[in-house]
């Protein structure tokens, strides 16, 4: 499992350029533009369980979802972040794509630190040192435990 | 109990009678605008459309405007497909190609009033609050799921209260003032809050708040909004809307705010966004020379009428650089016509501007107006992150209508005050 550490202000044109969103929708379309204007061995390297660690405002800019599929497509297991940016921490929800707003441990990641997360009882253990992060809403955990935003909507649909 | 703008609005679409931070609330909003987006969002729920239909064919505003004219077989089919959906579905508000930026055309065609709720798939949805309504941006999922439920959840922000006082001086903006609010508290200064404006605000027309409501989502905000008063009224009688069909919603004088600030108008000055985040904010004086070899003007941050003007004011008579390409983007069809008649582009491509359609034109990189390596821009519009005008190596800079106008006859970053002396 490899960590991805980038600093404060990651924005959507940086995870996936603005010239891609009416060319690619598919996460095989997305994927090899990943992070491409930030970061272009990421999505040359990646693999299945990998984690994004970011500083503040991760997410920020466009309401642009293909960086949402496309991690989600390569396998990232989570992004630890300072804060994120609210729509991007939404269309996450909405993905399925597991987001941890955990300054702390942030801050006490530096590089080749181990990395273990127990996302049930909310802990994240960088290096040994056990940070806790806040549980999300039962409303909220129910879109996430339907499988995404659509499944959810299905079956809600199908109660009416 | 006593609650802030935002509060109160979601109460009241909660059907609840008080609201806190935090609490989660389902909403049905008023309206739901998508843009060329809508096509990979119909996209996924094809089958459930077909079973279903959509909740309510008066929800969705749907405009054309990110890459219009189409540039590709893509984008072109994208459209296609859009109109199919649309006249399938009998969808109410619908704006083809041409027509203008969406959130333009959202306040101009008043389908955002005071006190409605709106959302949208495009971060700067944040807008309308210019007119006194709430409106946020969602992603793209979200407006698929709408368009079968019609609701939503949203939790109830915090509320941060921004006093604007003093008066502004000449040669300096509404889009300045907001440069100069996010160069102060930051990119992420307002993450997930509500931005009220209080103070002297009655000096800001209605074009001017767009810019700076526009703007909120890039200091993090979920919504930001200026109050209801005679200006807005104003406005909304201009374009045919009487007082008895909206209902604005004010703060109560004891409301609670997670954060209290103030900024003196008289002593904003001209700025300048650099590179690469829009909170890197400086004086235009203190960039004073930089050389630049294209300017922007428009975008649905600045390409209102008010906005063409000044800078048409500024280059009457006058050449810009040779070294520099001016491209024009008026937000609307409307403004466009407007501008026509009063001889403003006229002045704009004598002056040497190439007019670019009503829409997004350049500010995400997907077509017209990409820059080269090494190229620097100056632009009206709202983001100069890395890569955002298609290419990774150029440089974005963002600044007013006056300042750019400016600029484009030195070919160089210029402070406007240079020349607007009265």
């Amino acid at each position: 499992m490899k960590v991805w550490k980038y600093g404060d202000n990651i924005n959507t044109d940086m995870l996936f350029p603005g010239k891609y969103t009416y060319t690619c929708s598919t996460a095989e379309e997305i994927k090899p533009h990943l992070l491409e204007d930030l970061d272009p061995s990421f999505s040359k390297q990646v693999k299945v369980g990998d984690i994004v660690f970011a500083g503040k405002n991760f997410g920020c800019g466009s309401s642009r979802e293909q960086p949402v599929v496309g991690l989600k497509a390569v396998g990232i297991k989570a992004v630890v972040a300072e804060s994120f940016a609210r729509i991007f921490y939404r269309a996450s929800i909405n993905q399925g794509l597991l987001l941890i707003e955990c300054p702390e441990a942030v801050k006490a990641y530096s590089k080749g630190n181990n990395i273990e997360l127990d996302v049930d009882n909310g802990k994240i253990i960088v290096s040994g040192k056990t940070f806790s992060f806040p549980k999300l809403p039962e409303e909220i955990l129910a879109i996430r435990d339907a499988g995404g935003l659509l499944a959810y909507t299905r079956s809600k649909l199908k109660k009416r | 109990m006593s609650m802030t703008f935002v509060e109160k609005i979601l109460a009241k679409y909660a059907g609840e009678k008080n609201v806190v931070p935090n609490q989660i609330v389902t909403v049905h909003p008023d309206h739901l605008l998508t843009h060329d987006n809508t096509a990979a969002i119909i996209q996924k729920i094809k089958p459930e459309l077909k079973e279903y239909g959509v909740c309510d064919k008066s929800l969705s505003i749907i405009v054309l405007d990110h890459v219009i004219p189409a540039a590709s077989e893509k984008t072109a089919t994208n459209h296609k497909v859009i109109r199919e959906f649309v006249r399938t579905h009998n969808i109410e508000n619908f704006f083809d190609v041409g027509a203008g930026v969406c959130h333009q055309i959202v306040v101009e065609n008043g389908l955002a009033l005071p006190g409605k709720l709106l959302l949208g798939s495009d971060s700067h949805t944040c807008s309308y609050g210019a007119v006194g309504a709430f409106s946020s941006g969602i992603d793209r999922t979200e407006a698929a799921s709408l368009m079968l439920t019609g609701e939503t959840w949203l939790k109830v922000p915090n509320s941060i209260k921004m006093t604007l006082s003093g008066k502004l001086k000449l040669g300096v903006s509404a889009k300045d003032v907001v440069l100069h609010i996010i160069g102060d508290i930051s990119a992420s200064g307002a993450n997930y809050c509500s931005v009220e404006f209080h103070g002297d605000v009655g000096q800001f027309s209605i074009e001017e708040r767009f810019t700076v409501a526009n703007m909120g989502v890039e200091m993090g905000a979920k919504n930001a909004v200026f109050l209801v008063d005679d200006v807005t009224k104003k406005y909304l009688g201009s374009i045919g809307i009487s007082g008895s069909s909206y209902d604005p919603i004010y703060p109560d004088g004891d409301a609670s705010y997670m954060q209290e600030l103030e900024y003196n108008l008289s002593s904003v000055v001209p700025m300048v966004a650099c590179p690469h985040t829009v909170d890197n904010v400086k004086p235009a004086s203190e960039m004073d020379g930089l050389e630049i070899q294209q300017c922007l003007i428009g975008t649905c941050t600045n390409g209102r009428f008010s906005d063409l003007k000044i800078a048409a004011d500024i280059l009457k008579g006058k050449k810009i650089s040779p070294n520099v390409r001016l491209l024009v983007l008026p937000a609307s069809k409307k403004i466009y016509q407007d501008a026509l008649r009063a001889g403003v582009i006229e002045t704009l491509v004598e002056s040497g501007g190439v007019v670019l359609p009503p829409g997004c034109g350049p500010c995400l990189g997907a077509h017209q107006g990409v820059l080269a390596p090494g190229e620097r821009c100056l632009s009206t519009a709202n983001r100069n992150f890395k890569g955002r005008m298609g290419c990774k190596e150029a440089e974005i800079f963002l600044a007013s209508p006056a300042t750019v106008a400016v600029s484009a006859i030195h070919g160089r970053i210029t402070d406007p005050r240079e020349v607007i002396k009265k």
